[in-house]
């Protein structure tokens, strides 16, 4: 199969990017997205300028594209990139490793962006910083506990349903395509299922008032939009992680308000 | 002399002893105390929150942009745990003996006893973080099996054990982040262990963004930076897995041990072109209710082979299910480098399906007996992934699946404090080598990566550090920095000369370091893989002297050192691999025996058992570096069993 790539190049955060367009030819559609990078990297490594001299503001870039990946199986939310206008591509429930070149046409063109957020700012090429979403978690998206010195695991029983529902919240991979569908750029799918998964458990009970507030003020705060209800993030959710983890926020952090008051 | 440092007294009491008896550093004096932890995976995340926790003074570093991505996210069946919940006779001591037995005796018995005896406290902890573990109706924990055993052990969240249990510890260490008691530096690589007056005292790291050498100091380091399963290109490691910061550690003194003990998992998606980049595992849980199988005759396989004749043409008295006929006892439940071994015999023989490398994996009994729905909610995950990638249906029909490597044995030496033979050096996790001897059970990694990290360094890195209380912090601008800030630099110089001084000479042609790589992976593979001997071994060794020349004359790694370049990330790392190549193709040239995952072809039963020799390489070999292109030095270990009868490991 053969393509036209349209990639955004751009060389550090502060430079300004473009699109760059690449043609790549003999690919299998049995390879997937990222190993039809890595083949079009080797054509540029190979016919890169032997003698690196920085490029001027308009000449090609010969330098490799770089872009996040590392697992290639959808489960560590490393990659992600825009393709023809979808987070990880057009597929359902897929990361972009996941992505297999049969899903194109041949001869297709293909538009790779990386994501776009205020709160997700690019570092090179299709590489961007998320760190925001650590930020979120070490606000408060954990049950406190500390090594040893706790009860024995079947201690509580958890209703099935709760922990089955717990397990669905919890499959987020934190790769920030919720974020990039969102037209405000919000997190609140991805807040959303951390308080949902933790809120849903008996040992996270303690902490939920305290923990919703914390998660959103930082959410807030690093620059992430509001949530307007389009759901663009559900639908682009690799994992499938359901809106109704943002209404769970939500009732969370509107009874959190309460529980304070009238305590 | 080497010191395993294994307390005295009888096994089941030696941990309790130890922790009776170790020193401790007192609060105060915690706080005085810094520890770096290189990797955030299970080991690395667990032990920095637990020792952030303790009260030290923790600096935590990671190749990815964040800790949640470490690679054991990627593991899918489960983790062991002798709880017994299930009533079914599991026990410390029964998972102790699976362990030693699944690793062929040749494991350390105080590290495994020692692991099984803090395994189920590790399920009572993730529990309370809230890791969602599968449960019953009756809101009690589920279990499953894995191979190996007979008992049903291991815990698991769907087919994303290991991302519930990673997110767990990264929950842990994310408080510990918040509370400042952890720093975290991510896209950070480990370069070089800096060693003063012969301690562990700090890192050099490569700042991967911006390319900065950074320095940071120390009184402890703790290396949990996984395997080097990479080394053979093709494996069901991530993409940034390396096998480096542990190299540069013995690179610096720290003895690496039983390198040749490599991993081959029986069920991965088979490979299917040159492009591809790695291999995909299907979790061994699918070996509950999944059954293997191959036709019998050769003419059914050949007719699949060119497309003639399908799976499901195949009738079921001409299929040979060969675990379930080979191993009565244990079927399809076999340990991994059993399994493996049995579907190269077949594909070697003829049988194979697909491109003659794949066997089948098939669910349709399981349909029948407990319904779609159930399949469904047990392996729905793995059954989508494994649909995604071979745009094949597996409810409809059998899955292809083949060996590929997935978790190496080998790794640093370890004492049974997790000590390193540099002192203040620790290894945890898949880095060191302790507990799986030569073959490693199912569920067992994450089991091993959480008891290191929650349970074992916490006390004897504190034992350690209790010596070190008046030692001031170590000085970052001491001359052990600039001399290993300086060996780096001039590493990485060595790189982009190559790529100029061709592009002057125009001689020889240049290639790229993942055709290198490919090229390794490829050697090592074919002789070094799942089955090894004198000669292939031989042919091994040469051939990847070859390529390293080769390497060095037309290696070509684009761009600068001062910028994010993912090429010269991955030139450091190959380096790293030729000369671990080397030593793992000595290890099992020296090994003449066949143990575990170390199979020799000329040492086996008639019916093609690994046939071990307890008589002479009843040991752990310990090697230590002797400088670049030099023989290593080998010091053994001997192996005492006091505890255990050693027996055959026979699982028919």
């Amino acid at each position: 199969m053969n393509f036209t790539l349209h990639i955004w190049r751009q060389e550090c955060a502060q430079a300004k990017g473009h699109f760059e367009t690449y043609k790549i030819e003999n690919i299998s559609p049995d390879c997937s997205f990222l190993e039809m990078l890595d083949i079009l990297n080797e054509q540029l490594i190979s016919g890169a300028p032997h003698d690196t001299q920085p490029s001027t503001p308009n000449a090609p870039i010969a330098h490799p594209v770089c872009f996040d990946n590392d697992c290639r199986e959808g489960i560590c939310g490393m990659c992600g990139l825009y393709i023809n206008g979808r987070p990880h591509g057009n597929d359902d429930g897929i990361t972009t490793c996941q992505l297999h070149m049969r899903k194109f046409k041949d001869g297709d063109d293909i538009w790779i962006e990386p994501w776009r957020a205020k709160a997700f700012p690019v570092i090179r090429d299709l590489v961007v910083d998320r760190s925001a979403f650590d930020k979120i978690i070490q606000a408060g998206g954990y049950i406190s506990t500390t090594t040893g010195g706790v009860p024995d695991a079947n201690t509580i029983p958890i209703p099935k349903h709760d922990a089955d529902m717990a397990m669905d919240a919890a499959s987020c991979i934190g790769c920030g395509a919720c974020v990039a569908a969102c037209k405000n750029a919000s997190a609140m799918l991805f807040v959303g299922a951390k308080v949902t998964h933790l809120a849903l458990l008996p040992q996270g009970q303690v902490e939920a008032a305290d923990r919703v507030h914390k998660m959103v003020a930082k959410m807030d705060e690093l620059g992430f939009g509001s949530c307007t209800n389009t759901y663009a993030c559900e639908a682009e959710c690799p994992k499938g992680i359901k809106r109704q983890s943002i209404a769970r926020l939500n009732r969370q952090w509107i009874g959190s308000l309460l529980g304070r008051d009238g305590r | 002399m080497l010191d395993p440092k294994i307390p005295s007294g009888p096994l089941a009491e030696k941990w309790t002893q130890y922790k009776a008896s170790q020193k401790l550093v007192n609060p105060a004096n915690k706080r005085k105390l810094n520890i770096i932890v290189v990797g955030t995976g299970l080991a690395g995340a667990s032990a920095a929150a637990s020792l952030g926790a303790l009260g030290f003074n923790v600096d935590i570093f990671c190749i990815q942009d964040s800790p949640r991505r470490a690679h054991s996210i990627a593991a899918q069946g489960g983790i062991n745990a002798a709880k017994n919940y299930q009533n079914d006779g599991d026990s410390v001591e029964r998972l102790f003996r699976d362990t030693v037995k699944g690793g062929d005796y040749r494991a350390r018995e105080a590290n495994v006893y020692r692991l099984a005896e803090v395994s189920g406290a590790i399920i009572d902890q993730c529990v309370a973080q809230g890791v969602p573990f599968a449960r019953d109706y009756g809101g009690l924990l589920d279990n499953r099996s894995f191979g190996g055993a007979q008992v049903s052990r291991t815990f698991y969240a769907k087919g994303q054990t290991g991302q519930q249990l990673l997110l767990g510890a990264y929950g842990a260490l994310s408080r510990e982040i918040a509370r400042g008691r952890v720093t975290l530096h991510t896209r950070r690589e480990m370069m070089d262990l800096v060693v003063m007056d012969g301690r562990a005292r700090g890192i050099i790291v490569r700042n991967l963004v911006t390319g900065d050498l950074e320095r940071y100091a120390a009184h402890a380091v703790v290396l949990a930076t996984g395997g080097y399963g990479n080394l053979y290109y093709l494996s069901t490691n991530a993409m940034n897995s390396n096998g480096s910061a542990a190299w540069v550690c013995h690179r610096k003194g720290a003895a690496f041990a039983n390198p040749c003990y490599v991993q081959i998992h029986p069920t991965c998606i088979p490979v299917h072109g040159d492009y591809q980049s790695k291999l995909t595992l299907m979790s061994e849980s699918l070996r509950n209710d999944g059954r293997i199988w191959v036709p019998k005759k050769k003419e059914d396989a050949e007719a699949i082979r060119v497309g003639k004749l399908k799976a499901n043409d195949i009738a079921e008295d001409d299929r040979d299910y060969y675990l379930e006929r080979r191993y009565p006892a244990f079927g399809n439940l076999v340990p991994r480098d059993v399994a493996s071994r049995a579907a190269k015999e077949r594909c070697d023989a003829g049988y194979g399906v697909g491109t003659g490398y794949a066997v089948y994996l098939d669910f349709a009994d399981a349909i029948r007996r407990m319904g779609k729905e159930a399949i469904e909610e047990k392996y729905g995950n793995l059954f989508q992934m494994y649909q995604k990638i071979t745009d094949e249906n597996p409810y409809e029909t059998p899955m292809m699946i083949y060996p590929a490597i997935h978790y190496t044995m080998g790794g640093l030496w370890v004492d049974y404090e997790l000590q390193t033979t540099i002192p203040g050096l620790f290894a945890a996790g898949e880095a060191n080598f302790s507990d799986h001897g030569a073959n490693r059970l199912g569920a067992s990694a994450l089991m091993q990566g959480l008891a290191d990290g929650y349970f074992v360094l916490p006390y004897t890195l504190q034992n350690y550090l209790a010596d070190q209380i008046s030692v001031a912090k170590p000085s970052v601008t001491a001359p052990e920095f600039d001399e290993a800030e300086a060996a780096v630099r001039q590493r990485m110089d060595r790189f982009m000369e190559i790529g100029k001084a061709l592009g002057k000479g125009q001689t020889t042609s240049l290639h790229t370091v993942d055709d290198f790589h490919k090229r390794l992976g490829k050697i090592m593979w074919e002789y070094c893989g799942m089955a090894r001997n004198s000669e292939s071994l031989t042919t091994a060794k040469r051939l990847v002297k070859e390529l390293e020349d080769d390497f060095w004359k037309s290696v070509f790694v684009p761009g600068n050192a001062n910028e994010m370049n993912p090429e010269l990330e991955k030139a450091c790392r190959l380096e790293d691999y030729f000369e671990l190549a080397q030593l793992v193709i000595d290890d099992a040239q020296h090994r003449e025996e066949s143990c575990g995952g170390h199979f020799r072809t000329e040492h086996q039963t008639a019916d093609g058992e690994t046939l071990r020799d307890d008589e002479h390489f009843m040991y752990v070999a310990v090697w230590e570096y002797q400088g670049h292109g030099q023989p290593e030095t080998m010091e053994k270990e001997p192996l005492v069993y006091e505890h255990i009868k050693i027996a055959n490991r026979n699982y028919k």
